[in-house]
């Protein structure tokens, strides 16, 4: 089988029949095979009682719409079965644990959700009156509060939507700084391990993007780090902890060696989980970081977003953070939104986003804060780093870390080592997981290591969940050396589907239902 | 805590098991000298103590449900069935992972691809991705799409796209190698915007209905940007409009841009929203964010993955068409739970409803004396020009409990001769009642 350099399988396997029998339905008693909306709805159908205006006068010149709209409706009921099937064909977190390194997938409190449908933050809109909205903007400024305190960082840019977006935000201020100074600098450094999000981010704003090779155990080594540094190097992004689950224990030499060269320190804030409360960023030299409020902050994923990844700022940063921004004035916060409301010393680079951020996002991470406090957060970190160590205890005789065996931080990373000679792939054990009832790990990620595995329980697991999982993966480990080939190879077996052909997906790309012919509607009918 | 599942004996056991006498040897890699000890922020709350906390802050603002509501210049109030709040607080919905193992999230993937059709047939174009996070983000990422394919650097803005939107433009094409020829603002909506499209023209972005509520005929725009080489981005910040108005596909469009809030989604705040992104066939390659692709299982059955992910950041790093790794997922999912609702038929209503209440209410407002209406044509939103200070007019009608459009200066605040236009949206929402507040409020403010 034909594989990548981090030894992803790329050719996908096919399974041998099932040994069920079918039923009538193709159901499978609480598994029901949900046909598509454009199939199940009919056009004069609907949902919604709406009473037809009386009749009036348009005055919509000749723009009036002549395209059908062609979208089939469905009535409450159709509407309601439809989805809920659908969502039964989902794993989530309030079902199971998801043990993805580097996603934080951490409970989301039901509370969170009460307080975001509060009239006062979910009913207002952005641009009524700023005397309407007193309590909108006063959260914001709390929310601001809060993350500025747990990093050490001086300020704050709350409208990124989502981590990349916060990314781009903190190396937009970056190039701003610099072309404030007069300066030209056209590269950036990243380490070979870094999510690829931070070359992208890099990229798309003009700069090149050198790689920093990591130290045998994936930390970066300053001495690796200085001899690329020149002139012409606007910043480095860093993950810390790193995307092997280790804490950058040489951070400070790194972080003094860039802005003695006259770069900026970008932190990519995705780990945050493992330190909130234990160490502050802004005192490791970071000059912007953003923190994704769907992973330490417990925002709902929501099937893959919305997020939110506001940023925070150094001194040196500070003035750059783009419209529109919270200003603390003695009345109390101010929301800036126009470079006409701007005070000498504030010099935004420029707008992210219409409006004024994912307030959604905000209120659910400051009930979050709230609910935790300072004590909760620390406790939260050190549950989270003690959960990751305890699995790495109850694993580490059978499966391989690449740096052999030593304190990880939230996330513990182990490689394909010991599925060498059992015809297993990492891609098939993360298939068996799915039959024992897991969401898969982190997979083939960070590039550095060939196989990765990366494991972030979170602080929500108890400790009957994390003994379960444990024992669940060493009986995986044992049926592969075993040679139980079936069971892996075969894997997912239960799932509502089996693995799906994602180069078929691919090479001939079907993104919306169509209409099937009329002579295939007929033979199907036959 | 109520959400931390450890007792005191567990941690103990734990860390016997590790092999270490406290957790402090865990984080032994964390410089003693840089380690926190406390941080200067209120203790741990129960849920009464934050429900409170955040009510306080909530009280303090004005709703949209109660009070007469005519904001809008790019979100809109509409009303949203309770089935769809409902449907996407459930579990394997709000809690669940991006669909990257799609044995074990058919839900999300099959909701997309209806998602993605949805988008496709309303806007009128061939394909549609699984959503951006907004309207605004959505624009900028198709000025830069419109710069891969045609290989120039010039994007053209016309003066009636949203100013915030143009700001958005304005902060990142250049950064990323593009010059932006902003037209001015367009509140008559009657602007010569063929005569800046030129060989130099990358692409020409066009929001309809504008920002001022005009209804743009996008026909002649899309001819003109074809025959120099350039593509023509429509933009719509209201999606109840493609229930009324001719949608940008069937006018020329290559790339259509919008924002999706006004289905299934609450004001917010300004967010989350859904940004709505849809593109010619031969140009899916090129485009931004996810797309979710049919496909069949390992037995034959059909089921649906995450698809052309070589675009993306994780696969090309570098060399990715953007730097995007979310969608705006249960955005999405209340736009097309709603959506479903709807039907073609009830979009159609909807937005005659919308534009019946817009026509009547720029009829009355514009019957008082001093107050004209800038619009021939609008669908539920036009600008009306006071005989003063719009946003101390407005200001005066909050006083009277009416929450009266956007004025102008709200987003362009350095234009003094824009400062007595009024920006009205009218949708579903507005009753007899409140339409006659309004006019009687704005009456007295101006007497």
């Amino acid at each position: 089988m034909s594989m990548n350099s981090q030894g992803r399988p790329t050719v996908a396997a096919t399974a041998a029949t099932s040994a069920i029998p079918d039923t009538f339905t193709g159901n499978r008693a609480l598994q029901i095979e949900e046909a598509l909306l454009f199939e199940v709805g009919r056009h004069d159908i609907t949902g919604v009682d709406l009473d037809e205006p009386s009749h009036f006068t348009p005055r919509l010149g000749k723009l009036a719409r002549k395209l059908p709209i062609d979208l089939p409706g469905l009535s409450e009921p159709e509407t309601m079965r439809h989805y809920v099937r659908l969502s039964q064909k989902n794993y989530a977190i309030d079902s199971g644990l998801y043990p993805l390194g580097s996603c934080t997938m951490k409970h989301n409190p039901r509370l969170n959700e009460k307080v975001a449908r509060l009239p006062g933050i979910g009913d207002v809109h952005p641009l009524q009156p700023l005397s309407t909205v007193k309590g909108a903007v006063e959260l914001m400024a709390e929310l601001g509060r809060w993350l500025i305190e747990m990093t050490g960082m001086k300020a704050v840019a709350l409208s990124p939507k989502a981590g990349a977006h916060g990314e781009l935000c903190g190396m937009m201020a970056i190039k701003a700084a610099i072309a404030a100074k007069g300066e030209t600098r056209n590269i950036v450094l990243v380490p070979e391990s870094a999510h690829g999000t931070n070359p992208a981010t890099a990229a798309l704003i003009g700069f090149k993007v050198v790689t920093v090779p990591a130290r045998a155990d994936g930390t970066v080594d300053p001495e690796a780090v200085k001899a690329l540094l020149s002139p012409d190097v606007a910043a480095i992004m860093l993950t810390n902890p790193n995307t092997c689950g280790l804490f950058e224990r040489d951070v400070v030499e790194i972080a003094a060696a860039i802005h003695a060269a006259g770069a900026y320190f970008y932190c990519d804030g995705a780990n945050f989980n493992a330190i909130v409360g234990k160490a502050k960023v802004g005192e490791l030299g970071v000059d912007a970081m953003h923190i994704n409020l769907h992973k330490t902050f417990s925002t709902p994923h929501g099937g893959g977003g919305p997020g939110a990844g506001p940023v925070v700022l150094s001194e040196r940063l500070a003035a750059f953070a783009p419209l529109p921004f919270v200003r603390m004035e003695a009345s109390g916060p101010v929301l800036v939104e126009s470079e006409e409301a701007l005070l000498p010393g504030e010099t935004p680079f420029g707008r992210m986003t219409a409006f004024h951020g994912q307030m959604g996002m905000f209120v659910r991470a400051l009930s979050y804060m709230l609910s935790h406090g300072s004590d909760g957060l620390q406790q939260a970190s050190e549950d989270a780093v003690l959960n990751a160590n305890y699995v790495r205890a109850g694993l580490r005789d059978l499966m391989s870390q690449p740096s052999g065996d030593r304190t990880c931080m939230h996330e513990v990373l182990f490689d394909d080592t010991f599925l060498e000679g059992t015809g297993v792939t990492t891609l098939d054990f993360a298939k068996a997981m799915i039959d024992e009832g897991y969401h898969p790990m982190t997979m083939y990620f960070p590039l550095v290591v060939h196989g990765a595995m990366l494991i972030e329980p979170t602080e929500s697991e108890s400790k009957a969940s994390l003994d379960l999982f444990i024992a669940t993966l060493r009986d995986l480990v044992m049926k592969a050396k075993a040679g139980d080939l079936e069971r892996f190879q075969q894997a997912p077996r239960f799932a509502p589907r089996r693995r799906l052909d994602e180069t078929r997906a691919a090479r001939a790309p079907k993104l919306k239902w169509e209409k099937p012919e009329p002579w295939v509607e007929a033979a199907a009918a036959e | 805590m109520r959400y931390l599942p450890h007792s005191e004996a567990d941690r103990q056991a734990m860390l016997a098991a590790i092999g270490v006498g406290s957790i402090d040897d865990l984080f032994a890699d964390i410089p003693r000298d840089l380690r926190v000890h406390g941080l200067d922020l209120p203790k741990a709350a129960g849920e009464l103590s934050v429900e409170r906390t955040l009510g306080r802050l909530s009280a303090q603002n004005v709703a949209a449900s109660f009070v007469p509501f005519f904001v809008g210049a790019g979100a809109y109030k509409h009303h949203v069935p309770a089935t769809v709040d409902h449907l996407i607080q459930r579990s394997e919905f709000l809690t669940s992972y991006t669909p990257y193992q799609p044995e074990i999230t058919q839900g999300t993937l099959q909701y997309l691809f209806e998602f993605q059709t949805q988008v496709a047939h309303l806007t009128g174009m061939e394909v549609a991705n699984a959503s951006m996070y907004d309207g605004s983000t959505a624009t900028v990422e198709a000025v830069l799409m419109a710069h891969r394919i045609t290989k120039r650097s010039k994007a053209v803005l016309s003066g009636g796209l949203h100013p915030q939107y143009r700001a958005v433009v304005e902060s990142l094409s250049p950064m990323a190698g593009d010059t932006v020829d902003a037209l001015p603002a367009d509140p008559t909506g009657t602007e010569d915007i063929l005569a800046a499209i030129d060989a130099e023209t990358s692409c020409v972005v066009v929001q309809s209905p504008s920002v001022y509520g005009h209804l743009i005929d996008l026909a002649p725009i899309a001819a003109k940007a074809h025959e120099v080489g350039a593509l023509l981005v429509a933009v719509f910040t209201e999606a109840v409009s493609l229930g009324l108005v001719e949608p940008p596909g069937a006018q020329g469009a290559d790339i259509v841009v919008g924002e999706g809030q006004s289905i299934g989604n609450a004001l917010s705040f300004g967010g989350p929203y859904v940004g709505l992104f849809a593109t010619r066939q031969k140009f899916v390659r090129q485009m931004p964010g996810r797309l979710c692709g049919e496909t069949v299982d390992a037995e034959g059955r059909r089921g649906f993955v995450l698809t052309l992910s070589t675009r993306e950041q994780h696969i090309r790093r570098d060399k990715a068409t953007s730097n995007i790794c979310t969608n705006s997922g249960l955005c999405a999912l209340a736009f097309t739970i709603h959506m479903t609702l709807l039907g073609e038929t009830g979009l159609a209503r909807l937005a005659r409803i919308n534009h019946a209440n817009a026509v009547k209410l720029a009829e009355s407002l514009s019957a008082l004396p001093g107050v004209s209406l800038l619009n021939d044509s609008f669908f539920n939103e036009f600008t009306i020009r006071l005989p003063g200070d719009a946003a101390a007019i407005v200001e005066s009608l909050a006083a009277k409990g009416v929450l009266g459009g956007v004025p102008v200066s709200r987003l362009e605040p350095g234009r003094g001769e824009l400062a007595d236009l009024l920006i009205v949206a009218s949708t579903e929402v507005n009753t007899d009642e409140d339409r006659a507040a309004f006019v009687a409020a704005l009456a007295e403010v101006l007497a």
